[in-house]
């Protein structure tokens, strides 16, 4: 225990093997420079040479950022390659993630000059229509959040989602009170997290599998009601209020930002409230440190007396708080009814924004608004008749996410003792 | 703790022991693996609850459900296995639990707070520790600081210390014995979990000789050696293996330059030189965690290999899978039987050709021949006493010692060329000891090259013909076991005098 | 995860009368006792579910208190009507034999129930084998979904696009079908061994990208039937179609492949070195790399198998079932198949025992729907309900206060989180 011994130890660990050339720098730079071409050439020479319009107005005549397409796409392009370059040749660690971000967002900028060349993408619309399909995505990955950073593994997100849009809709429409119905979804999606914790861990079922049968559970349980009553008497039983917009005047009037943020509905701004909440919460408080305690290393939290079962319990139920409000979203915000299976893999997708943001809230804040704005660009490409399949835009959140776990660009990693249930030796 | 008794399943861990601790005295709980040491403290220290019995504290009953009630009365401890979080950093991991916080019911952590107080009890204490530094970058000694200071700013009357030295060189060992020594003075009472006499008698004030789960006898540290060994072990024990003089022949194990890194990348064998002979035992002596397990699994193919040559009779052994190596004619006892050793859920037959299911007679590489593994199987348990109502019965269900028997067995039932036996009798009962050495001895008797490896430095004096000491991943000196075993203490501690080669 | 076959009963060395053993053992938590009490608790529940979503019966519950047989009788026959409904459409309808019997009915009416519960079974078989194998080699195959979809894709174009002789073509079809599927099997499988990237993950997010493949692949032209306009492929060749019993009987050949193929798993499980390696891999990697084996190896391998297996499901429903592909030609054999996998405890003849009895579930489904009202849904949530119950089984035994008994303990060996 001398100061003696632990030298030694510290010059073997600075005997470590010398860093391989191509380290994740190195190869992540590349990836940049070989999307850029991709970028720069195809994109460019696809191109139609004509003016490619972001409007910043809600019409489609009013200002607008221009550029040629063509010269777009490539200029764009070579941006990505530079950055990609720069990466390769060895810049400070500290300009990493820029130039990473940097790449990314021209070699987006190039793909979208090249679909919008000869026609106009409203910005505004584009903004608040990413940011609405983040939004179950974001509360979905929060409840992932919550379960997983203390060590219960959620993949029934896909169930509190339908749990709660169906109590949305039933209670909604039954009460015709549009926060009867918010209320609802809470609970619909606590009922199904009650299940999780209760299963995974009084029970000690594997919780990928308890996550998955609950997720056929909730279809069948809300496909079965929905047949049953919905569908017979839709007025009586499935036509809720919606969720109504708010403006805050003056926010509001700011440009782009103000439309996107301040005219908008109430869930908007919760999911984004909870984003920061959650996240000091988890990183200052007694509760936040217990938390990731349990999640990293239950046995350690347990003998300085912290109740790892009570605060799993507790954090799972939390999750099914998040998650029915996420559910609220299908019926009080974006179709108005129930439909059976409605959220068709939102689910899956929040899941995925979990992995990819690294179990972090703003992580997953980051990868839900990616999601959606895929997801959104994915609509518009369809509408207006663009070769890109959509189909291949909307594989994007899974493909990405293979590639975050395996690794291929940085590592991410899970809480030690997600999805371990904790026995008493 | 009066009349203490735990079962688990059949098993008594603990039988109706009773012990008690006084204000300011160091009392050591000695005896073998598996005594049932740990789990009478883990009961202290409510992780466990006790079937029968009770505990007093200051001569009043209580029940601790949780560690918070053991904590909550004064009880501290730190485990074998250290409870940290390796992601936290040393303030984290110290904090935990006892967050000083603001803010009423959020919670709010006050961390300058919660930092100042690690390093008031540090400075107190004379434990060094950075509050800053991530726990899962600093060394085991560093941790083991960190897990005291954890317990003793929780104001704890009683520190339990299960097996605090498994993990440190000599010198470290001193140290700690000199901080448990300076608690005591401060009268806090310790309770010091060992199975290693000379510490005991170092430092102890009293000693309960734990075995098979019941107190078989308090002594003093006037007491010898001899008599401690001979109350925790049950008998006279004689670790004297008996046999004749090697005869060493050709060079069948030759390891030149050999660097190795561990899973965190650390270096962990720097540049070993060894060779071992047909006919003859090289053991391995040094201090757990100096680069053997790596160096073993270097040559086993179960490690990459970043520098230097292992040679199997003039064929290298580098880049060959673990496959290849084992078919070349070695053969691995691992060290850790549960995890390396054996399949548990497979029954005795199927882990006596877990390495060779796929080679005539058991199989061809498609299909197994049930039939043959049965009828080994059947000769094997034989052979070996390997203790199980049926080669059917699934290997969990054995104990320690007939599991490691099941591994011996599988690996001297096909010609070897080199046998490497890492910690052979790790957790294995007195009686399997003996035959498992006496295999091993039988293996070098029939020109087998035999490398032992053993952090007991008994086991390595008791069979090897040459020892080489290992130190921070170096092969420090190779000597003759009859050396004193004071200079190979200090090797194993890492000085090194002039003239200890002896090869 | 339990490696060997079936629990031995101890034989009692008291002397005891059959009938009292019997009784004792009856009464124990093992592993039969509790399948069957979690089909019969998956079955109330489903009854009450029947009972508060009918608004009729519910009317008579209002009165509940003056006139309590009506709202129990109104229950019972609804009950009774459906679960009676739920077996004739799986097994047979005693009216129908009666008929036969009396000769104004024909053998293809009283053999219709038993056709559709082995249709709808035959693919899950296989998706359930898929899941079960890679369950025994320590991984979670979640993407035998994916695996089934790409069978379908691959299995379908193969037998549209490609003109061959009868046989040949069927069986160049069910190849692609296997090829397909293992190639999505072979990805998680690589990455899994290459990079450690856990395979739930994988395979969950492989699943959506089948999905959405086919969607877009069934609008390309050369694929998309030239005489549609919506999302459905040309007809597969009547040579690659699996041969049927008459018709209106739809039991196909997939259902004798399916036996084969189980009979296949357990002889690859038991007796092969591969599944020697592959359970001492799914047990103890670390004890397998140790003596020898490649973990890489055998996990790549056995995703590979895995997927080729739920490749295969998903070819024999679209050859032998669906005769085309459509966005939704796969249904939800992929996610049955993980239910059917762990309701037969992993083991391949348990298995093809619980395709049969979600197969049942499914056909008899049909009836009910079609003649009571009680949406097919419910088949959905008894099947969820009854593997909850299994993966439970102290729920179960404490619900029954069951004695205790070795009960193996389901998926426990898989809580490794990612």
């Amino acid at each position: 225990m001398s100061g003696v011994s632990t030298a030694t130890v510290e010059d073997l660990a600075e005997a470590t093997a010398p860093d391989r050339f191509w380290n994740r720098q190195r190869r992540l730079g590349a990836a940049l420079v070989v999307i850029g071409l991709i970028a720069a050439v195809i994109f460019g020479s696809l191109a139609e040479s004509a003016t490619a319009r972001f409007t910043i107005s809600e019409d489609a005549e009013g200002a607008a950022l221009s550029i040629n397409g063509q010269l777009g796409a490539i200029l764009f392009g070579i941006v990505t390659i530079a950055a990609g370059g720069a990466l390769l040749a060895g810049v400070a660690k500290r300009w990493q993630t820029t130039l990473l971000v940097l790449g990314i967002v021209t070699f987006v900028f190039s793909f979208l000059c090249w679909q919008v060349a000869g026609k106009f993408l409203p910005l505004v619309d584009t903004a608040s229509g990413s940011l609405e399909l983040a939004l179950p995505l974001i509360l979905g990955a929060l409840a992932g959040v919550l379960c997983e950073r203390s060590g219960v593994v959620n993949v029934a997100i896909e169930g509190q989602f339908l749990m709660g849009a169906f109590g949305a809709a039933l209670v909604g429409t039954l009460a015709t009170s549009v926060w009867a119905g918010l209320i609802s979804a809470v609970v619909g999606g606590v009922i199904i997290a009650s299940l999780l914790a209760v299963l995974a861990i009084r029970f000690l079922v594997d919780q990928v599998v308890v996550g998955i049968v609950l997720n056929l559970l909730a279809l069948g349980i809300t496909g079965f009601l929905y047949e049953r009553l919905m569908q017979p008497d839709a007025l009586k039983y499935n036509s809720p209020p919606r969720l109504p917009e708010w403006r805050i005047p003056g926010l509001a009037d700011i440009p782009v930002v103000g439309p996107v943020l301040f005219e908008t509905n109430l869930l908007v701004w919760l999911a984004l409230a909870l984003v920061v909440v959650i996240h000091l919460g988890l990183t200052r408080t007694r509760w936040g440190l217990r938390t990731r305690a349990v999640g990293e290393h239950p046995t350690a939290a347990d003998t300085v007396g912290v109740r790892v079962r009570g605060l799993r319990y507790m954090n799972v139920l939390l999750g099914g708080v998040v998650a029915g409000a996420g559910g609220a979203y299908f019926t009080l915000v974006s179709t108005g009814a129930f439909n059976k299976n409605m959220t068709a893999g939102a689910g899956f997708i929040a899941l995925a924004a979990l992995i990819f943001g690294r179990w972090t809230p703003f992580g997953a804040l980051g990868a839900a608004l990616f999601f959606g704005f895929a997801q959104k660009l994915a609509n518009y490409l369809s509408a207006v008749g663009s070769p890109v399949p959509n189909q291949f835009l909307n594989m994007l959140p899974y493909i990405a996410t293979i590639i975050a776990v395996a690794g291929l660009v940085g590592r991410v990693r899970a809480p030690a003792a997600d999805g371990v249930p904790y026995v008493k030796s | 703790m009066r009349g203490i008794t735990k079962r688990f399943g059949d098993l008594v861990a603990n039988d109706h022991i009773d012990i008690t601790v006084e204000p300011g005295e160091v009392h050591a709980l000695l005896g073998e693996n598996g005594a049932g040491k740990s789990t009478l403290m883990n009961q202290l220290y409510g992780l466990l609850q006790p079937d029968e019995g009770e505990i007093l504290v200051d001569g009043e009953k209580k029940v601790f459900r949780s560690p918070r009630d053991a904590i909550a009365a004064g009880i501290g401890m730190v485990h074998q296995h250290f409870m940290l979080v390796p992601v936290f950093t040393v303030a984290e991991n110290i904090a935990l639990g006892a967050e000083e916080t603001r803010g009423g019911p959020l919670g709010w952590l006050d961390r300058r707070r919660n930092r100042r107080d690690v390093l008031e009890t540090s400075k107190r204490y004379g434990l060094p520790v950075d509050p800053d530094a991530l726990v899962e970058n600093l060394p085991v000694g560093a941790q083991q600081r960190v897990e005291i200071v954890k317990a003793l700013t929780r104001e704890v009357d009683l520190l339990i210390l299960d097996e605090p030295t498994a993990v440190l060189t000599p010198q470290e060992t001193d140290e700690l014995l000199a901080v448990m020594r300076s608690l005591a003075e401060t009268g806090k009472s310790i309770v010091f979990i060992t199975h290693k006499l000379r510490e005991v008698k170092a430092i102890a004030d009293r000693i309960t000789v734990i075995r098979r789960g019941r107190t078989v006898g308090t002594a003093t540290p006037d007491t010898s050696e001899d008599e401690l060994a001979a109350l925790m072990v049950g008998r006279d024990v004689s670790l004297e293996v008996s046999k004749t003089p090697a005869d060493p022949g050709r060079e069948v194990l030759k390891v030149s330059g050999l660097v190795v890194d561990d899973d965190r990348g650390v270096r962990a064998v720097d540049g070993v030189d060894l060779v071992v002979r047909s006919g003859e035992v090289l053991g391995i002596a040094g201090v757990q965690g100096n680069g053997q397990t790596e160096l073993v699994e270097a040559i086993m193919g179960l490690r990459e290999i970043r520098a230097g040559a292992v040679e199997l009779e003039d064929k290298s052994l580098a880049g060959r899978t673990t496959k290849q190596v084992l078919r070349a004619g070695v053969g691995y006892v691992p060290e850790d039987r549960s995890l390396d050793g054996v399949v548990k859920d497979f029954t005795v037959a199927e882990n006596l050709v877990l390495d060779m299911y796929d080679r005539a007679p058991f199989g061809n590489g498609f299909a197994l021949n049930p039939k043959a593994i049965d009828e080994s199987a059947r000769e094997r348990v034989t052979q070996f006493d390997i203790r199980t109502s049926s080669p059917q019965s699934t290997v969990g269900t054995l104990s320690g010692g007939n599991q490691q028997k099941v591994v011996v067995a599988r690996e001297m039932s096909r010609p070897l060329k080199l046998l490497i036996a890492a910690q052979p009798t790790r957790g294995v009962d007195v009686g399997s000891i003996e035959f498992i050495h006496n295999q091993i001895i039988h293996e070098r008797d029939v020109g087998t090259a035999v490398l032992v490896v053993s952090s007991e430095l008994d086991e390595v004096v008791g069979l090897a013909d040459r020892i080489a000491v290992m130190y921070r991943g170096r092969i420090l000196a190779v000597v003759a076991p009859d050396m004193p075993r004071e200079e190979i203490g200090l090797l194993m501690a890492g000085v090194v005098t002039q003239a200890e080669d002896t090869e | 995860m339990t490696t060997e076959a079936p629990e031995k009963k101890a034989e009692p060395k008291k002397e005891e009368s059959f009938l009292g053993v019997f009784l004792h053992n009856l009464w124990s938590a093992n592993t039969v006792v509790v399948t069957i009490l979690s089909i019969l608790l998956a079955l109330v529940i489903g009854a009450v579910l029947i009972v508060v979503s009918d608004s009729d019966v519910l009317a008579t519950f209002s009165y509940f208190t003056a006139r309590p047989s009506d709202a129990l009788t109104a229950s019972w026959d609804l009950i009774s009507h459906a679960y009676a409904d739920l077996f004739k459409g799986a097994i047979f309808d005693p009216a129908a034999v009666q008929a036969w019997f009396s000769g104004s009915g024909d053998w293809k009416t009283v053999f219709n129930p038993l056709s559709e519960t082995l249709t709808y079974a035959a693919p899950l078989v296989f998706t359930g084998l898929a899941v079960a194998l890679a369950f025994r080699g320590g991984l979670f195959n979640i993407g035998a979904q994916g695996q089934a979809v790409i069978g379908c894709v691959t299995a379908g174009v193969a037998g549209f696009a490609i003109g061959l002789p009868p046989v040949l073509h069927l069986i160049v079809a069910l190849l692609f079908g296997v090829i397909g599927g293992a190639l999505w099997g072979f990805v998680p499988g690589l990455l899994k061994a290459r990079t450690g990237a856990h395979e739930v993950i994988t395979t969950i997010m492989l699943n959506y990208t089948a999905t959405l493949f086919l969607g877009w692949l069934i609008l390309q032209s050369g694929v998309q039937d030239p005489n549609r306009t919506d999302a459905v492929s040309k007809t597969i060749d009547s040579t690659a179609g699996l041969p049927a019993l008459p018709a209106p009987l739809r039991v196909h050949l997939g259902i004798v492949l399916a036996v084969l193929a189980t009979a296949g798993v357990a002889w690859l499980i038991n007796r092969s070195s591969f599944g020697f390696e592959l359970r001492a891999v799914g047990v103890n990697p670390p004890a397998a790399k140790t003596a020898g084996m490649s973990v890489a190896r055998t996990y790549i391998m056995l995703m590979v198998v895995a997927g080729g297996l739920a490749g295969l499901g998903g070819a024999v429903q679209v050859l032998g079932t669906a005769d085309r592909l459509t966005g939704q030609v796969a249904g939800n054999i992929g996610f049955d198949g993980l239910l059917v996998a762990l309701l037969g405890r992993n083991k391949p003849w348990g298995v093809l025992f619980a395709a049969m009895l979600y197969g049942g579930l499914r056909a008899g489904g049909n009836l009910m729907q079609v003649d009571v009202g009680v949406s097919l849904e419910l088949v959905t949530v008894l099947q969820a309900l009854i593997v909850i119950f299994i993966a439970a089984p102290a729920l179960v035994k404490s619900i029954f206060q069951l004695r205790d008994a070795r009960t193996a303990r389901l998926g426990a060996s898989m809580a490794k989180g990612w």
